[in-house]
């Protein structure tokens, strides 16, 4: 328990973010990558965030809250980062120099408006983590004046 | 009669103390603010308060007998509570991002109120020492 803990808290929620921005924009810019079959088309990719629990980092020692089963938690970790299931764009492009012997060439399944919403949401949230980094870091300093006058 | 810095700051310091860390656990919902299935928590800490009150008062209550009921609100020493979501996301998540940062917000002020009156009550043992 200190102030400390939340310079990291709030540093995992911006690494966290900030990965998803990069999925992001990865996502964008392979989304008009075309290939010959299904196996190599670009997939549109999705980090999975997941709580990470005090108890986690240091089981024997517990915090405030030792009557509740778990501790006030640690921040944010990114558990991996899926690629989706959904159904890739097949367009018959026979003049394209990758398309397969019917003609056809296939598009990841990146759907760009909901990437940009996405895209939004995380540099929203990386800001909130920004905030209460700065806000924390106002307190650290108070604290430091106690006494002085 | 000892001069002890318990006395001497009162709740001030316990009220300090509920505060850093209260603001620890609205930073982890923040950050936590985009985690599948993740449930916001709050520590409560009006009870904190009271139980500190009656510490540093004295005037607790004790249980002397096993059929006395134990009459301390939940939360008094801390424990964290989860939220009742207004409005839950299909993901499971009960993180209100504005209201959480409000909260935060409004948290890091009252500890510089804390803070001031901490600070106030040195300043006043600085000058008794001193005898000005």
């Amino acid at each position: 328990m200190s102030l400390g803990n939340i310079f990291d808290i709030a540093g995992s929620g911006m690494t966290a973010q900030s990965l998803r921005l990069n999925t992001t924009a990865s996502n964008i810019a392979n989304a008009e990558t075309a290939s010959s079959s299904t196996d190599s088309a670009y997939r549109a990719r999705k980090p999975v965030f997941a709580a990470i629990q005090q108890a986690m980092l240091n089981p024997d020692q517990q915090g405030f809250g030792t009557g509740s089963a778990e501790g006030p938690g640690a921040g944010v970790r990114v558990e991996g980062i899926l690629e989706s299931d959904a159904e890739l764009q097949m367009r018959y492009e026979p003049n394209h120099p990758g398309a397969n012997e019917d003609g056809y060439v296939f598009y990841p399944n990146v759907n760009v408006v909901e990437e940009m919403a996405d895209m939004m949401s995380s540099s929203r949230s990386f800001q909130m983590n920004v905030d209460v980094m700065n806000t924390a870091k106002s307190m650290m300093q108070r604290i430091l004046t106690l006494g002085q006058q | 009669m000892a001069i002890t810095f318990d006395k001497a700051l009162g709740i001030h310091e316990h009220a300090l103390q509920a505060r850093v860390q209260r603001a620890e656990v609205l930073a982890n919902n923040l950050a936590n603010a985009d985690t599948p299935g993740f449930k916001a928590r709050d520590i409560d800490f009006q009870a904190m308060m009271q139980q500190a009150q009656e510490s540093v008062s004295g005037l607790s209550m004790n249980r002397t007998h096993h059929g006395h009921m134990d009459t301390s609100s939940p939360g008094a020493n801390g424990e964290l509570m989860y939220r009742t979501p207004h409005q839950p996301s299909i993901d499971g998540n009960t993180v209100d991002a504005q209201e959480e940062q409000s909260r935060f917000m409004r948290n890091a002020m009252d500890y510089q109120a804390s803070f001031q009156f901490l600070s106030s009550k040195f300043s006043g043992l600085t000058k008794a020492i001193k005898g000005e």
